[in-house]
């Protein structure tokens, strides 16, 4: 999908995997600022405790780092949207600096459908998607599966096209 | 972490013996979501560790459910686990 192209990180979407893409980040985005709540078990994953057995001192850290770290999650997130071409498929091409953010962002994004789908290391994810799509096609969780998994896909890709 | 392909039979034991001028570790656990070549990559980014080292580390993490990433001053600590969380890797921080 994602192909080295003198010093970029050039791919084709189509319209529909932009709109997931626009989607899916403008999601993370809300999760960050208006809809931030510290109960919110994706908000616990992205943002984890750095001293899980001391309260205090995970609150001092929290307090001190908790800004900066949201605002860098917004500005990944943001990195995917500005990268899109507005709501029709075509090239999206990165350099370096925008190709690892969009690779942090896609795995915030991952994370956090991760936690709502209540991925495990068990998770098979192929046969959870078939037995969606046998059992109960057009769902809301075989939709979300789906997109968990092209997440995935394009983050292993883009790490491809970055790392070889 | 996701997607195992090939995992070896047996790892060895890499934990490092933390010198008394490093009090402090950084600690990765182990999630069902990262990938273990996005995993290593980080450890790469962040540390400049060697892809054997980086490819090490994610399969202690992965097999171990953990594994210390780094060893240091308290501060320089808390500035590790804050890149590898902006990464979205699950870091605390700990005495050695």
């Amino acid at each position: 999908m994602f192909q080295r192209c003198s010093g970029h990180y050039v791919a084709t979407f189509a319209v529909d995997e932009v709109r997931v893409l626009r989607k899916v980040a403008t999601e993370v985005v809300g999760l960050l600022t208006d809809a931030f709540d510290h109960a919110d078990p994706v908000v616990v994953r992205l943002f984890p405790e750095v001293y899980p057995d001391d309260a205090a001192d995970a609150a001092e850290f929290r307090q001190y780092t908790e800004g900066d770290l949201k605002t860098a999650k917004i500005d990944q997130a943001g990195a995917i949207l500005a990268a899109l071409p507005d709501d029709a498929g075509g090239e999206v091409r990165l350099d370096g600096e925008a190709a690892e953010a969009w690779l942090r962002a896609l795995n915030d994004a991952r994370l956090a459908m991760g936690v709502r789908l209540e991925i495990r290391d068990s998770t098979d994810l192929g046969a959870e998607l078939d037995d969606a799509v046998a059992t109960d096609p057009g769902s809301s969780r075989m939709f979300q599966l789906s997109v968990y998994a092209y997440l995935g896909y394009l983050q292993e890709s883009l790490l491809s096209a970055l790392i070889d | 972490m996701a997607a195992p392909q090939v995992a070896p039979l047996e790892t060895p034991d890499t934990d490092e013996v933390p010198a008394p001028d490093r009090p402090w570790v950084t600690i990765v656990w182990d999630d069902p979501v990262n990938l273990m070549a996005y995993v290593t990559w980080v450890f790469q980014k962040l540390f400049g560790y060697s892809r054997g080292r980086a490819e090490q580390l994610m399969l202690d993490v992965h097999h171990k459910g953990k594994a210390v990433v780094s060893s240091g001053t308290r501060e320089r600590m808390e500035h590790d686990a804050s890149q590898l969380h902006a990464y979205g890797l699950w870091a605390t921080v700990d005495r050695a």
